[in-house]
């Protein structure tokens, strides 16, 4: 009896309760990884302006030699990655609070999915070539 | 607004503006802001991989009066973004949520990213010029 007077006043199936996933049907990733990729753009990208600001005087053979250079390109590569994702999910959350047409909506997200994903593919490429090519 | 016919609750217009809305809203802009100057990160990136012409046309660019406005905004975007970011990280731990917490940890975000902003560029500009 009290079980099921516990169940009613929920008004929700257990198995939703149980699988935690809630009314956005996907918990709390989108928010945990923003905090991740938000968290890892602290240091990754104060690397980034030391690395810019250190090429300040380079010429092009400096600054692709120390692009190249292994350190260098996993945490360039590990960068744009966190950026990118980091960038998508918060337009998201924004095209989602200021695009009130759902079909507007979708396209709006499917578009800058999509360009979101070109731009880290061709960073991710450009420093592949860099690090790879002599 | 179109396709709804519930009520919408106020919008900002209506409210004195504090420092805590400006903080947020700022939050937002400079992401928008940031989001937009990953373009400069590919083509950088694109010109470095593609040879020392396209280098050098990039660095024109970037280190052009115009080039130098925008990277000097970015500049300030991207510290705002991080500054502010990390009073986000921290209120989502728990802490600095009293409204007097709340009011000085937002002017500690503008404060601080003007700071770095000028810092960057002081250096950049005793270092001989953006490009």
């Amino acid at each position: 009896m009290n079980g099921k007077q516990a169940v009613v006043s929920d008004r929700r199936n257990p198995l939703k309760v149980a699988q935690g996933l809630g009314s956005s049907h996907s918990g709390v990733h989108h928010w945990w990884v923003q905090r991740l990729t938000a968290a890892a753009l602290v240091g990754l990208g104060i690397w980034f302006v030391v690395l810019v600001l250190s090429l300040l005087g380079a010429d092009f053979a400096d600054a692709r030699a120390a692009v190249a250079r292994p350190w260098n390109a996993l945490l360039m590569v590990a960068f744009l990655v966190a950026m990118f994702w980091h960038a998508a999910l918060g337009l998201q959350v924004i095209i989602e609070d200021y695009v009130h047409t759902r079909w507007r909506e979708v396209l709006a997200l499917a578009a800058m999915y999509f360009l979101a994903f070109l731009g880290a593919f061709a960073a991710v490429l450009a420093v592949l070539r860099i690090a790879l090519t002599p | 607004m179109a396709g709804t016919r519930r009520p919408l609750s106020p919008h900002i217009q209506i409210y004195r503006w504090q420092a805590q809305m400006v903080s947020s809203v700022l939050h937002r802009a400079t992401g928008i802001a940031l989001a937009v100057g990953t373009l400069v990160v590919i083509c950088g990136l694109l010109a470095l991989a593609s040879g020392e012409d396209r280098f050098d046309a990039f660095r024109r660019l970037v280190g052009s009066p115009l080039g130098t406005l925008l990277m000097l905004g970015w500049t300030w975007s991207l510290f705002y973004h991080l500054c502010n970011g990390i009073r986000h990280l921290v209120q989502d731990g728990g802490a600095g949520y009293r409204i007097s917490q709340f009011v000085r940890s937002s002017w500690m975000s503008v404060i601080g990213s003007i700071v770095l902003t000028i810092v960057v560029w002081a250096y950049v500009f005793t270092a001989g010029g953006a490009a």
